[in-house]
């Protein structure tokens, strides 16, 4: 009895706690749905308003095009260098692999602002500050961490015979990599080029130091909360979020279905 | 005689400072089925590992069909391996797993999946043909794992310990499996294992390996009746080990003087070793037999082993058919007295 009450009891905290995280993000896609100019109670009618006059926008529509271009190419980036220092990491030993780890995974424990600084003084230095790969240059760098991560826990999942399996039936050690470390790890890197592009999709501070011209969506929705209060912020967080969280879910599916699996 | 089809000469693998294998020496005729066997650390994996290229051997000659393999890489070599933790693909199902070494060869699709078919059908798992891999029971995956190995037909096949994680009833089934294959298709087969029943149930020749070098080669039975040295002695079967003095015609030991054939000149060191199934034992004392108590027994079934400790605390040990107990009343600390005939010692020329 006793114990059914705790079960109780922690499944209410449980949702309470979730309740507190998601609160604010289902507020603001309600307002971003309320006619009223301001987010307060009792709620004006149901409009689509915001939602339309952000796609009429053509500097939002700018925007949201920047970031998938810098997302989808940092995605790919980050991805390949987190694939190639995780198999290397995998395959080879050799003298000061801890510090070459420490290293590579270094940059997401950099604050931003002072990642963001370094960035836009390195990039005007070499002259390639404010440009579109400017940002997709610095989200690869931030980002590349993350898909090693990943790629590297299924890395280590791997019989370590399998790759050497594929030599002793006739694979060079390209076609091994391409027909059976590839395909091991897809999931992985699935769930790796999600989470990339989420986070590049999501990512200010950065953004904002060296997009210079090419601003993303993080970057205009600062200056249109600069400006006034504006519902269309919560018009385009709800789409934000919807984006970032359809992402990740879909790195979860990819990784946690495969993690449980062996 | 034709050529062997595997020749290691003067072999040497290092690691670092560790040597895994010493001057190795070792031929293997095609269509022989060789068992190489040892402790854990003997150095057997990697003497298989060598042939397969997987490591280069730091000195010495490999040769695999009179051609020097040393800087052949493993893909160019032909010597599929069937793996201890059989290194199947997950990723792909049971007739992909097999079609794999052939689409590595670049053979066209339909003909890949044809030869695929034949061998799981060979082996008597087509029905899982298109199950994934993880799913089949350990002896499916068993036969997915050979049947990946054999279906380019090569010359030789290399197994390292592939039935260590069977269970004890499917490691009697594989083993006729592999013994029917092997006289089946002819080529040469090389066995790593720890494990002397598998070595001597499945092999022509066995290989002892210890510390990296071979201590004995030969036909299961004779290393079996034959031991050439005490770590065979010890290794191989249930032995009783007695070292002692030679006296020409017998010899002294601790625990009484026995005649034995084959000693070396009188006053050197000799051990004799007897078999603990050629011992009789039992309840009255006889010219030269041995007084013993009995510290414990193990049944396994059909035999029974006894554990005996003589007055100067020499451990003994003796082999007898189940069958053959009934009027022995064993009970621990028991007195029995062990005998052996003259002709059941076999001597070593070492202390």
């Amino acid at each position: 009895m006793s114990a059914r009450i705790a079960t109780a009891l922690l499944l209410g905290w449980l949702l309470l706690v979730f309740v507190f995280i998601f609160a604010p993000i289902l507020a603001s896609v309600v307002f971003s749905f309320n006619s009223d100019r301001f987010p307060t109670i009792p709620l004006g009618s149901f409009t689509t308003r915001w939602y339309d006059t952000i796609f009429a926008d053509p500097e939002i529509g700018e925007a949201a095009r920047t970031s998938i271009v810098v997302s989808l190419s940092t995605s790919v980036i980050a991805t390949t260098l987190g694939f190639a220092t995780a198999y290397t990491d995998y395959r080879y030993n050799f003298r000061f692999k801890g510090p070459y780890l420490a290293l590579i995974l270094l940059p997401p424990t950099i604050p931003l602002i002072i990642m963001a600084l370094a960035m836009l003084a390195w990039l005007s230095w070499i002259g390639a500050s404010g440009q579109l790969w400017s940002i997709i240059i610095a989200h690869s760098v931030l980002t590349a961490p993350f898909a090693m991560a990943i790629i590297r826990l299924r890395l280590n999942q791997i019989d370590p015979n399998l790759e050497a399996a594929a030599w002793n039936l006739g694979s060079s050690e390209w076609k091994a990599l391409r027909s059976v470390i590839l395909p091991f790890c897809r999931p992985a890197i699935i769930s790796a080029a999600c989470l990339t592009a989420a986070v590049s999709f999501d990512e200010f501070v950065v953004a904002w130091f060296v997009s210079g011209l090419n601003k993303t969506v993080p970057v205009i929705i600062l200056e249109i909360v600069q400006g006034n209060i504006d519902p269309q912020v919560n018009a385009i967080g709800s789409l934000v979020f919807l984006t970032s969280i359809t992402l990740v879910v879909l790195a979860q599916v990819f990784f946690i279905s495969r993690i449980s699996r062996t | 005689m034709t050529e062997p089809l595997v020749i290691l000469s003067g072999v040497v693998k290092r690691f670092g400072d560790f040597t895994a294998v010493h001057r190795l020496d070792l031929e293997i005729a095609a269509g022989e089925f060789v068992a190489i066997m040892g402790p854990s650390g003997c150095g057997k994996t990697t003497t298989l590992r060598m042939i397969a290229g997987l490591e280069v051997p730091t000195e010495g000659e490999v040769r695999i069909g009179g051609r020097l393999m040393n800087a052949v890489p493993v893909h160019e070599r032909d010597t599929p391996m069937v793996w201890q933790s059989l290194a199947l693909f997950p990723f792909l199902n049971a007739r992909e797993n097999v079609e794999f070494g052939l689409r590595m060869r670049g053979i066209g699709a339909a003909e890949r999946r044809r030869r695929a078919v034949q061998w799981l059908e060979r082996l008597e798992i087509g029905e899982f043909a298109d199950r994934n891999v993880e799913t089949l029971s350990g002896g499916q995956r068993q036969r997915v794992a050979l049947a990946r190995a054999l279906v380019t037909e090569p010359q030789i096949l290399l197994l390292d310990e592939p039935l260590s994680a069977l269970d004890a009833h499917l490691i009697v089934r594989m083993q006729g499996v592999l013994t029917r294959l092997q006289r089946e298709l002819g080529i040469t087969f090389v066995y790593v294992t720890h494990s002397q029943s598998e070595a001597f149930a499945l092999a022509d020749r066995v290989v002892i390996m210890s510390r990296g070098r071979i201590v004995q080669v030969g036909r299961p039975r004779e290393i079996y009746r034959a031991p050439a040295n005490r770590f065979v002695a010890e290794f191989v079967g249930r032995n009783n080990i007695l070292s002692g003095i030679s006296r020409g015609d017998a010899i002294e030991t601790a625990l009484g003087t026995f005649p034995a054939a084959g000693l070396p000149a009188a006053d050197e060191p000799a051990t004799l070793v007897v078999a603990a199934d050629l011992v009789r034992i039992g309840r009255t004392p006889s010219e030269g037999a041995i007084p013993c108590t009995l510290i414990s027994e193990e049944f396994v079934g059909a035999t029974v082993t006894l554990f005996l400790e003589a007055a100067d605390g020499t451990e003994l040990k003796a082999q007898l058919p189940e069958r053959a107990l009934g009027d022995l009343n064993l009970h621990a600390g028991g007195r029995f007295h062990l005998s052996w005939p003259a002709d059941a010692g076999h001597v070593l020329a070492e202390g």
